[in-house]
């Protein structure tokens, strides 16, 4: 492709400097890190050798914390402040989590996101996960010899607007740059799609432990095109478990057990799940602390009748997803298999019915998601080396957004699968005669009842100048971007007044909130909080510094002599600020370079637009 | 608090047509393989991806274009937006939304369809939705031929404007289908 070698906004001209970007799968049940060393994606283990970390959080009563590996057998000792599969309550409330009743937490549910009462007080979800996080960050910087430049975080496809910035706010709380949030199924289409140089319509079954994604992409020449996704934010592998934990109760007619009893047996039931996939039968043996024991045995069989619903339940979405992108089973050229949750033999057998062809399990399908990751997180940082490494994602947001409006109904303003970035604007109007506020409610979600959709974020639009009724314009633009966060905005038109309000959903947590979290735990951490806000913006001012230099060697011909000299001198002053300790001043040197090179980013983007249709055009001649 | 004058200034681009950004002859017939030819390589150069690591201000800029590629994108794929896009650029406004004054015949059509679609969702008759699914699917097709020869042959958009608006009808239809569909199935 021509296009590509005219312009490379990605691409890195300078490969010594090679930056530490890192891929994070924060999973339901376990979290992995992942990093492309010598132009090869691998998973970095921790000093065991392990890759994969437990997603446990253990808050101990001495005020320290474990998490992983060490936290696993608290779950048995201590289930109250041993958080597992934290991930359900990510950007949730009470009322939306499943099997609240068999759980030993102590919930609060405060608006928005729910929080669990521990040892060490009141936990967000968010500050659960962050903890993972951290313990991933800090393995990656033991592993690369350094502190990171950016990280790829993956998401479920099907996560809405909450969850997601759920999860960007724990990833902010454990102290990562977040390059992108990314979609697992998008990341495992990557890992797949690069390794096996794959072209055609592919279909991605994504079974996690707590969430189920099917996504269906298009892979063409380095394009990786999500043409549909759909899922099930709560239906997942921890869904099985639960099930056979159901059946073992029942079955061996005990009573309701206590927490800790209550944990073992999950425990047991997933150990049990597990051996499954090898064997035909599995025992379930538990001594009870009454001293009663439970001592089953399941069989395969037995284990996908009891099931069934479930695996019946991820085709709902696949159908979908095929309907969305107006194709059917038999356009897909393979299926990837990706999650723990696949390896279930009734599982694959269930896909290769519906699709009519044995899945593509060539692939670890715990880690195939980090992989991916780790392979964008290396490109979107810039360590692209060659054309090779080329490609692009183009995903799209799972559930449609929009706005309340009367009788409780939802007016939808940006559909699903709508390819990101995307902005979308509606006009209103005022139904009162002197109406000077309108309150705008915003949700997401398919259905026409805003009490059926998630509500995101409701804002007053205030100071609308008196008019009659029906007169004011009042525009309001949504605007969803490559992370699939959303931000809107309202604007009275008519008048030429002006007034916004722009809003970014945070569920449940305020900045504020965010704020003290990362004053709390950097102090926890014994960080200094300065030492790190200078390394920050030192790290900035490089990345500033050097995309400079690139941009001016190479598209200096679109400056003139004094608009260069201009140039020059401010990103001279930023070098000298560099060096300083003063993070405040590298930030105004920052914005003062980024001004400075306002126009000139701007002729560069335009001129490399116009190579892209010039580039297009003789490609089309020399045919 | 994004300024809205620093956003204009630099989007010197942003004004020209779709058909113009992605390469295209103005028309109602297009390659659509092109289209998303052209697509793809825009998307190379101005995604956010492309700019992950360079300053906020452009990596504000790069999501602009990025949006407006996209929206551009999604304006010329599907025909009926597309249509009404040239429309638009003819400096026709076919007041799509306010303007039904359609003739009594279509309506009338209009009405049968309409009332067939309630009876097989109410009766719970995927089959015969299906079935209606198909037949309009057929007769959008026709529509959408005459469609072309009066936007791209005879240059008519007053008839081209009227053809759109009943377009919107049938499409708005098939969504209802859809939707019925749907809600049988879960």
């Amino acid at each position: 492709m021509a296009l590509l070698q005219i312009a490379e906004p990605g691409m890195s001209t300078e490969p010594h400097k090679h930056r530490l970007a890192v891929g994070i799968d924060l999973g339901t049940t376990n979290s992995l890190v992942a990093t492309v060393r010598n132009s090869i994606a691998v998973c970095l283990a921790d000093e065991s050798g392990r890759s994969m970390l437990p997603s446990i959080v253990h808050y101990r009563a001495d005020g320290s914390i474990d998490v992983g590996q060490s936290a696993v057998l608290a779950q048995a000792s201590d289930p109250r402040n041993t958080i597992v599969s934290v991930k359900r309550f990510m950007g949730r409330g009470l009322k939306d989590v499943a099997h609240v009743e068999t759980m030993p937490y102590d919930f609060e549910d405060s608006p928005g996101m729910v929080r669990l009462r521990t040892v060490q007080g009141v936990k967000s979800p968010v500050e659960v996960s962050a903890e993972i996080l951290r313990v991933l960050r800090l393995r990656a910087e033991a592993s690369l010899g350094g502190a990171l430049d950016g990280a790829v975080i993956t998401v479920p496809a099907y996560f809405d607007d909450a969850q997601r910035q759920a999860t960007k706010d724990a990833a902010r709380l454990a102290g990562l740059d977040v390059l992108r949030l990314l979609n697992e199924p998008t990341a495992a289409a990557v890992a797949y799609g690069l390794d096996n140089a794959a072209e055609g319509v592919y279909a991605v079954y994504d079974l996690g432990g707590g969430t189920f994604d099917l996504s269906i992409l298009k892979l063409s020449r380095g394009v990786f095109e999500v043409l549909s996704t759909n899922g099930d934010a709560a239906l997942g592998g921890d869904d099985f478990d639960h099930r056979l934990f159901c059946w073992a109760l029942e079955t061996s007619k005990q009573s309701p057990l206590s927490s800790s009893d209550s944990r073992r047996l999950q425990i047991k039931a997933r150990e049990a799940k597990e051996q499954l996939t090898i064997c035909e039968e599995a025992p379930i043996h538990l001594k009870l602390a009454s001293g009663d024991e439970i001592n089953l045995v399941i069989t395969r069989e037995k284990f996908a009748e009891l099931t069934a619903h479930l695996v019946q339940k991820t085709l709902g979405p696949v159908r979908k997803a095929l309907r969305d992108a107006g194709l059917g089973p038999e356009d897909i050229k393979g299926v990837v298999m990706v999650g723990g949750a696949t390896r279930m033999p009734h599982i694959q057998r269930a896909v290769a019915s519906y699709f009519g062809q044995e899945p593509l399990t060539n692939l670890d399908p715990d880690k195939v998601v980090a992989l991916g990751a780790a392979m964008q997180a290396n490109a979107l940082v810039g360590n692209r080396k060659t054309e090779d490494d080329d490609w692009l994602l183009l995903d799209v947001i799972p559930l449609s957004l929009g706005l309340e409006t009367m009788g409780g109904l939802v007016e939808k303003v940006v559909p699903r699968n709508a390819t990101l970035p995307i902005a979308r604007a509606q006009e209103f109007t005022t139904f009162k005669d002197g109406q000077t506020a309108m309150a705008f409610h915003v949700v997401q979600g398919e259905r026409e009842l805003v009490s059926d959709c998630r509500s995101l974020a409701r804002f007053e639009l205030r100071g609308i100048p008196p008019m009659v009724a029906g007169a004011a314009r009042i525009r309001v633009a949504f605007q969803v971007d490559a992370d699939g966060l959303l931000s809107v905005s309202a604007r009275e038109m008519s008048s030429g007044v002006e007034a916004s309000v722009l809003v970014k959903p945070s569920y449940g947590l305020s900045d504020d909130e965010i704020a003290g979290m990362l004053q709390a735990g950097v102090e926890r951490a014994g960080d200094d909080m300065a030492a790190r806000a200078l390394r920050e913006q030192q790290v900035e001012a490089d990345r500033v510094i050097e995309a400079t230099e690139q941009a001016l060697a190479k598209d200096g011909a679109l400056l003139d002599a004094t608009e260069r000299a201009h140039i020059d001198e401010v990103l001279a002053a930023l070098r000298r600020l560099r060096d300083g300790d003063d993070h405040r001043a590298i930030k105004t040197g920052i914005d003062a370079l980024a001004r400075a090179t306002d126009e000139f980013a701007a002729r560069r983007m335009d001129s490399s637009i116009r190579s892209a249709l010039t580039g297009h055009k003789i490609d089309e001649i020399s045919v | 608090m994004g300024r809205p004058e620093a956003s204009d200034r630099m989007s010197i681009d942003l004004t020209q047509d779709f058909f113009t950004l992605f390469g295209l002859p103005r028309r109602f017939d297009i390659d659509e393989a092109k289209l998303d030819h052209a697509w793809h390589e825009l998307q190379s150069q101005v995604h956010p991806d492309r700019h992950a690591h360079l300053s906020d201000l452009e990596k504000r800029r790069s999501m602009q274009w990025a949006t407006r590629v996209n929206e551009g994108f999604r304006t010329l794929k599907k025909p009926l937006p597309r249509a009404s896009y040239l429309l638009e650029l003819a400096g026709i406004d076919a007041a799509l939304e306010t303007n039904t004054a359609m003739s009594p015949e279509f309506l009338m059509e209009q009405m049968e369809w309409r009332e067939a679609v309630e009876e097989a969702r109410q009766a719970g008759e995927v089959d015969e939705l299906e079935q209606l699914h198909q037949r309009l699917r057929l007769h959008s097709r026709e529509v959408l031929e005459s469609l072309s020869q009066e936007l791209d042959e005879a240059h008519d958009y007053v008839a081209a404007a009227d053809t759109v608006r009943r377009l919107m009808f049938i499409e708005k239809l098939q969504h209802e289908i859809d939707d019925a569909l749907e809600a049988l199935e879960t």
